[in-house]
């Protein structure tokens, strides 16, 4: 390898020249995949010594540990270079990727190494992430694996274009072209489908050296590129710069009154002064006036540099907003598909409400249906009801309000985003957006049949009423006021009609005969379905003791969905806790059908869930009831 | 379209200041971490080119242990005027009041009273939900995995199981009242690079990387400056001048000097890159203790 070191005897005008070499580089970031059994380590460690970064003190320490071990002619066991990652596994520490740098000559180069087995999808997610390339170990002596195949597709689900396929531990197979044929045959097959741009395979011993820097003395049959040599000349730029412009606004710079600047990092494409220009969401037009660095101003400005941008007039723009080119600005719309990769333990589910991070753009979104999750290993698609930890599926999302965007495949920056949840602040998953939906595409609203659906995904969730039913002083309330907090500090959209409220309104011409009770309940159905209509979820808490009104009020409901809460707390214990002083009241004779004792309560027979408050914390009953209407539990009795 | 070739340090300079304006953006009070070094110097840097033409627009601290060498405070003070940020100093006063100081009580108790905990005393006192440090990750094999945006909780503790993904260049800067961010502008960035963007950059740096003859002693094989009559000579013992220079700045009686002819810069880059020993060799804080620099950062060392 020729790497970054010149003679200590250098002349000042070499020591120039090579300084300016070193500044003008290129960078290549890229990702190794495989297990520790691949040689991964080994190989990471033998890049990392051919470029000389092993420093003596390293050295020294290194020979000494790696006596009794694998070794190469150096004496060295090359893992040793980047583990230290075991002892932390094992404490549980988080390590979903660890970064090493070396340069070479002509490039430098930032390597994600991606460990463990468990968490493999997030970690070699997080790692593909920022990668040009990836490197795919395939052990000589096992060829392609199953999990070679997993690898494979999750660098094509992030979008990794370039792959180096390396066949390692060739020397244990006796370098045989054979074996190497055979996996280089059956790795192409499979890749195929995966759209990658580029594919080599290289038949390498990490361990060994050959093939790494030079051509391998082993194998007179192979004759395409050794490793670094390819790693250092491949053209991975992905011609961002030929794509229209993307003008993510990170942060205003107002430096002074006369000053008003918008910075951020070109995601894509070119602008010069004089160019015409559109704010993606609101649709105003304005010209670029200078391209503002503390360099001083630029006559151009191309993807990947940050900037701040002044513009010829007053628009209102802030962080988030999206500059694009006028005649290819990015899809605008609140729905949208996409692929997402969870990686949290709570499972990805419909109807919950997160925070999505797109470019600088961070809003409340609610995953509105998951169509199928993959199979990693197969690709097989299935039906799936949510996504768990490390599981990858295609969704439908909905965020509160427009954003811009772009396919991922287009546009990386503008099309991947983060899930984070809204209590925990915890980042959830990754997703790369494959299109908008049709509806949401368009800009006017006229054409939209604005129903309870559209009105329900612009508040992320799904419209239902909960009906709580039980006697007077069961806790009705105390239960539907926790779970409203718990659902409302999600983000969601929520209202409680509450008996003793309603009837000093709306109801206050009703009083407590049994004809009377039936048109309560009536009038609360109905309110109660607008309300559902509107997108909301409704928690009903009345007695409603009669099964038919119960009935009647699901039948008002529709195709609304539905839930009857039976909040069974004994008379006894109701009579005893007494909150409202109406049991003593009742009993004294002082208010007439009284439910429960000079009025009957029909109890439910068939609720949708039953909830014992007797014996049970109100707040575990509201959780329960949380459980059942959004993690989709099985329904229960408390 | 033609595309304008982006060097390396174009690819990291504009990876650094989208960091620093992230940071900008997202938290409420925002610090710089200012250790005076080669890596603050091309933080600083970094900040002003991230907010041109605005100052920056958050403070920048400097933890004061009281035996920083005095080159590194008056050029601590003249880079202040010079650039016009907005400069805090702290020093734990009780370290202060009991006289802590490395001769008397190690280099670890010293290190962790008048630095870690200073930090704490600082961080706290700012109420700052975002702190801005210089570390890379490969200054240590700990650091190789260190996060970007890495969360620390109400106690300014690093909890490593409880660390967020990190995709793309989209950081999750969300974090709970309480809570507090460290960040790090230079993960990516490598030693060679530190000083090739010095170079090509023109940043000034504290003339004691640079080579020249200082009054030194030598105590278990490392050459320590005598920058002042508080370090204890020990019988016998006589400063000699040495044509000497530092690798890294810290507080004099901890940092190793290094016997050098190498006096520009283009100099001690061509050493360093022929040089065949660690960087943190040169700093007695990692040699205390083994594993220690993991420790220090659940302590909320940097």
């Amino acid at each position: 390898m020729s790497n970054a070191t010149v003679t200590e005897q250098a002349q000042p005008l070499e020591i120039e020249q090579w300084l300016s070499a070193q500044t003008d580089k290129s960078i290549l970031r890229f990702l190794t995949c495989g297990s520790v059994d691949d040689g991964k380590s080994t190989l990471i460690g033998r890049l990392l010594y051919d470029s000389q970064l092993i420093l003596d003190d390293q050295l020294a320490s290194l020979q000494k540990e790696s006596h009794n071990r694998t070794t190469g002619d150096e004496g060295i066991d090359f893992s040793l270079l980047v583990d230290g990652l075991t002892a932390e596994r094992e404490q549980g520490i988080t390590i979903d990727v660890a970064y090493r740098f070396f340069t070479t000559e002509k490039r430098k180069f930032i390597v994600a190494d991606t460990p463990g087995h468990e968490q493999y999808t997030r970690n070699m997610a997080t790692g593909a992430s920022n990668a040009d390339l990836a490197i795919v170990l395939i052990d000589a002596r096992k060829g392609v694996l199953t999990q070679t195949k997993r690898h494979s597709f999750i660098l094509s689900l992030i979008g990794v274009k370039h792959v180096v396929a390396v066949v390692n531990k060739i020397d244990l197979v006796d370098y045989d072209k054979k074996v190497f044929d055979q996996i280089d045959a059956e790795y192409r097959e499979f890749a195929a489908q995966l759209g990658f741009k580029s594919l080599v395979t290289v038949p390498i011993s990490a361990l060994r050296g050959d093939n790494i820097v030079s051509k391998s003395e082993n194998m007179d049959w192979y004759h395409g590129p050794q490793l670094v040599p390819y790693l250092e000349e491949i053209d991975v730029a992905e011609d961002r710069v030929a794509q229209p412009f993307r003008f993510p606004v990170q942060w205003v710079n107002r430096a002074s009154l006369d000053f008003r600047g918008f910075s951020g990092t070109l995601a894509s494409g070119q602008i010069k002064p004089g160019d015409d220009v559109l704010v993606a969401a609101s649709r105003k037009p304005a010209k670029i006036k200078r391209i503002v660095t503390m360099d001083g101003d630029l006559a151009v400005a191309q993807a990947g540099e940050a900037v701040t941008l002044v513009l010829d007039r007053e628009v209102d723009i802030s962080r988030g907003d999206v500059l694009s080119a006028p005649g290819e600005t990015p899809e605008f719309s609140n729905q949208f598909q996409a692929q997402l990769i969870w990686m949290h333990e709570k499972p990805a589910m419909p109807g919950r409400s997160y925070l999505i991070k797109i470019g600088s753009q961070t809003v409340p979104a609610t995953i509105t249906n998951i169509k199928q999750k993959t199979n990693v290993n197969t690709l097989e698609q299935n039906p799936a009801k949510c996504l768990e930890l490390n599981e990858v599926g295609t969704i439908t999302l909905a965020t509160d309000k427009p954003i811009a965007f772009d396919a991922y495949a287009q546009n990386a920056v503008t099309g991947g985003f983060i899930l984070i949840d809204r209590l925990s602040n915890a980042t959830l998953g990754a997703g790369t957006i494959e299109f908008g939906l049709r509806r949401a595409q368009n800009l006017t609203y006229q054409d939209f049949d604005v129903n309870r659906k559209v009105r329900a995904e612009m508040k992320g969730q799904t419209p239902r009423i909960v009906w709580f039913t039980g006697l007077s002083g069961s806790g009705k309330s105390t239960i539907a006021n926790l779970l409203e907090k718990r659902i409302t500090a999600e983000g969601k959209h929520t209202y409680i009609l509450d008996g003793d409220n309603v009837r000093h309104g709306l109801n206050k011409d009703l009083g407590f005969t049994d004809e009377d009770r039936v048109e309560n309940i009536r009038r609360v159905a109905e309110v109660a379905k607008l309300m559902a209509d509107a997108g909301l979820i409704v928690l009903v808490s009345f007695i409603s003791p009669f099964k038919n009104e119960r009935r009647l009020a699901r039948e008002v409901a529709g195709d609304i969905d539905f839930v009857e809460a039976y909040v069974n707390t004994p008379l006894e214990v109701c009579a005893e806790r007494d909150p409202k002083g109406l049991y003593a009241r009742a009993k004294a004779g002082e208010i007439k059908n009284f439910t429960g004792l000079d009025s009957p309560f029909e109890a439910p027979e068939r609720a949708d869930i039953t909830l014992n408050a007797a014996e049970h914390d109100p707040t575990d009953l509201a959780n329960e009831l949380y459980d059942l209407l959004f993690e989709g539990h099985q329904y229960s009795a408390l | 379209m033609p595309e304008t070739h982006h060097s390396h340090l174009d690819a990291l300079e504009a990876e650094s200041i989208e960091i620093f304006r992230e940071v900008a953006a997202s938290f409420e009070r925002p610090v710089m971490m200012y250790s005076i070094g080669k890596d603050s110097s091309v933080l600083l840097h970094l900040a002003r080119k991230a907010f041109f033409p605005s100052k920056i627009p958050f403070p920048l601290l400097h933890v004061d242990t009281t035996f920083k060498f005095r080159e590194m405070i008056a050029f601590r003070d003249r880079m202040a005027e010079q650039h016009g940020f907005d400069l805090i100093t702290h020093t734990n006063q009780e370290g202060v009041a009991e006289n802590i100081n490395p001769f008397d009580h190690g280099s670890a108790r010293y290190t962790d009273i008048m630095k870690t905990v200073a930090l704490r005393q600082a961080l706290n006192a700012g109420q700052y939900d975002a702190a801005i440090g210089g570390a890379r990750r490969d200054e240590e094999k700990s650091r190789a995995k260190e996060r970007v945006f890495s969360h620390r909780n109400a106690q300014h503790a690093w909890d490593p199981k409880n660390q967020r993904p990190e995709l793309w260049r989209l950081f999750n800067t969300r974090i709970s009242p309480g809570e507090s961010m460290r960040v790090f502008p230079l993960s990516n960035w490598t030693e060679l690079d530190i000083w090739t963007y010095i170079y090509k950059e023109e940043i000034e740096i504290p003339s004691l990387y640079l080579a020249k003859p200082r009054p030194v002693v030598e105590r278990s094989g490392t050459l320590i400056m005598v920058d002042d009559d508080r370090l204890p000579l020990e019988e016998g013992e006589v400063p000699e001048e040495k044509m000497v220079r530092f690798r890294t700045l810290g507080c004099y009686p901890l940092t190793g000097a290094l016997e050098s002819e190498a006096a520009t810069l283009p100099e001690i880059i061509m050493e360093m890159n022929a040089s065949r020993t660690s960087e943190r060799e040169g700093r007695l804080i990692d040699s205390d203790q083994a594993g220690s620099m993991e420790k220090k950062k659940q302590e909320g060392y940097f």
